[in-house]
């Protein structure tokens, strides 16, 4: 089992940590409240609705956006269409009024072209906006997929390891933007081996290890935790 | 000269009639990525469905109900989607290859139904009698293969302005998200499943309008319209044209069937009597060549898919 008896909750406007060696199980437990996989006991609640039975497609519109650890961009596409694909609720993305209501679908194309150039500024991508996603480097797309998860307005974020790989300097362009984001009501829970990150970011961190829960507490509460550090490191020989 | 000219109206009939079914496929592979290798079975069903409607009754075969051609075409449409929405709903699951083995399978079953079905099909003899648009002056070959030519060139453009509209759209955003990361665009709330499922059933129906336009352009039908052959000239046709680029699509299938007229008349020409039959194989291979010669040197096709999807961004090219 990859995970096990988890519990955790998230509160509006709060950045949780989710910390742990390679293969505690925080992808998977990231997999599970996004709906890629069932759990086989325990439930998800999004805000108070039981939501684990549904399929991954379904909880986008019930709040819960995610990025991947891998970043995964429409390469194809520019960052601009990218973003907009993010749109909940899009009367264009459905058959028929592409046929029958064009004026309809044009201008909720309009609206959602206005806010994904706003997002894509807002995480300082404005200017690669019409270009294709497969030139941006790994950190841009990290970046792209948060744009395009915010692009659908959710209540809760999973973003998986935001910072792996990225320039340094982008690295604190993540952190300022999650910030205002929490600041503006977002919960994200953020799994992250950058520890500067997290120690800047969040209020409470849950580390796992081995599919289980370890410890929670503030970063600087669980970093000096001795058990955290063992799980890192693994056990002293005896 | 009129006898060229009639020619070359019927030609543009056959060509057309397949780059309609093309711009299906395209629709179905060069945008959502869905290997149908059924499509002369979509065609089949179609073509199978306009000539039960619209023929007159004979005993001992169903259908016959002597409708216009319009209701035929609007029926086949239908009929065909159906049939789609139903292989989708039971295929679309799997993937690629799998796919291309399950559509594979259904145009074998199709076929064998149109064999020997004979109350419904007219078996191996197949359906003749089936009207002709423009019936009345068909005793002016020249005018009556123009007229031919310009409707089925209206349906063919009619078709390309719907796809057209559906690719540029946010609709076709999507079904390009899809093609590109599934488990992406599932995390963004859309259905993989369910957007397939569509792309399928537009598809088809278009390879169904196909069928029945090309039974009523010749009149007469039979299970050999629609072998297996026709499946890879349709994808030849899609692949030389440039996949995901509806005008591509068109564009491939004149090409090839240029090609496929050219090589008959070639082989007309240059073989005896007794061993045409032989070399009409040789058209098949051309055809062949084409397609590697195409995936060698020019690997998007003539005219390859565009960045820019939505056409209410601008600046699109």
């Amino acid at each position: 089992m990859a995970v096990e008896d988890v519990s955790l909750a998230i509160q509006p406007g709060e950045i949780v940590g989710l910390i742990g060696p390679n293969g505690a199980g925080k992808s998977t437990l990231f997999d599970v409240l996004a709906g890629e996989r069932g759990p086989s006991a325990g439930e998800v609640l999004l805000r108070g609705q039981r939501v684990d039975r549904e399929p991954a497609e379904l909880r986008l519109a019930r709040g819960l956006g995610r990025t991947f650890q891998i970043p995964r961009p429409f390469a194809a596409l520019s960052l601009v269409e990218n973003v907009m694909l993010g749109a909940r609720a899009h009367p264009g993305e459905r058959l028929w009024p592409n046929l029958l209501a064009g004026r309809r679908v044009a201008s909720a194309e309009r609206i959602a072209l206005e806010r994904a150039l706003g997002i894509l500024d807002f995480l300082d991508l404005g200017p690669l906006a019409r270009e294709p996603a497969r030139v941006l480097s790994g950190g841009q797309r990290k970046l792209l997929e948060l744009a395009r998860v915010l692009m659908a307005s959710p209540a809760v974020v999973l973003l998986d390891e935001p910072a792996a790989g990225v320039h340094p300097a982008l690295v604190g362009t993540i952190g300022q933007r999650l910030a205002t984001l929490a600041a503006d009501g977002l919960a994200v829970l953020i799994i992250e081996h950058h520890l500067g990150l997290i120690r800047d970011l969040c209020a409470r961190a849950v580390v796992m290890a081995e599919g289980r829960v370890l410890c929670t507490g503030t970063p600087a509460e669980v970093l000096a935790d001795p058990r955290v550090a063992e799980a890192y490191v693994g056990r002293p020989a005896a | 000269m009129s006898g060229w000219f009639a020619y070359a109206c019927t030609f543009g009939v056959l060509a057309l009639v397949q780059g309609i079914a093309c711009l299906g496929l395209n629709l179905q592979w060069g945008q959502t990525g869905l290997f149908n290798v059924g499509v002369a079975a979509f065609m089949s069903i179609g073509a199978y469905t306009s000539a039960l409607v619209t023929t007159a009754a004979i005993d001992g075969r169903l259908g016959g109900l002597g409708m216009p051609i319009v209701v035929g075409l609007v029926a086949a449409m239908a009929v065909a989607a159906l049939a789609s929405a139903a292989v989708g709903a039971l295929t679309l699951r799997l993937r690629t290859d799998y796919l291309a083995i399950a559509t594979f399978g259904v145009a074998v079953v199709v076929d064998l139904v149109a064999r020997n079905a004979v109350s419904l099909t007219g078996g191996t003899l197949g359906i003749s009698f089936i009207p002709r648009p423009f019936a009345s002056f068909a005793d002016r070959p020249v005018p009556f293969a123009f007229a031919t030519f310009v409707l089925v060139a209206l349906l063919a453009f009619g078709a390309y302005l719907v796809l057209e509209r559906l690719a540029t759209s946010p609709w076709g955003r999507v079904l390009r998200a899809i093609r590109e990361d599934e488990r992406a665009a599932a995390s963004l709330g859309k259905s993989g499943a369910w957007y397939r499922l569509q792309a399928f059933t537009v598809g088809g129906a278009l390879m169904g309008l196909a069928g029945a336009l090309e039974a009523h352009a010749i009149g007469f039908l039979s299970p050999d319209n629609f072998t297996a052959s026709v499946t890879f000239q349709v994808w030849a046709m899609l692949v030389v044209g440039g996949s995901g680029n509806n005008r591509g699509a068109l564009a491939g299938a004149v090409l090839v069937s240029a090609l496929w007229s050219l090589t008959g008349l070639a082989t007309a020409a240059w073989f005896p009597p007794d061993e045409q039959a032989r070399a009409a194989a040789l058209r098949i291979v051309a055809i062949g060549v084409l397609l590697t010669l195409t995936i060698l040197w020019r690997p998007r096709g003539l005219l390859g898919e565009r960045t820019a999807v939505s056409r209410h961004l601008g600046g699109a090219d």
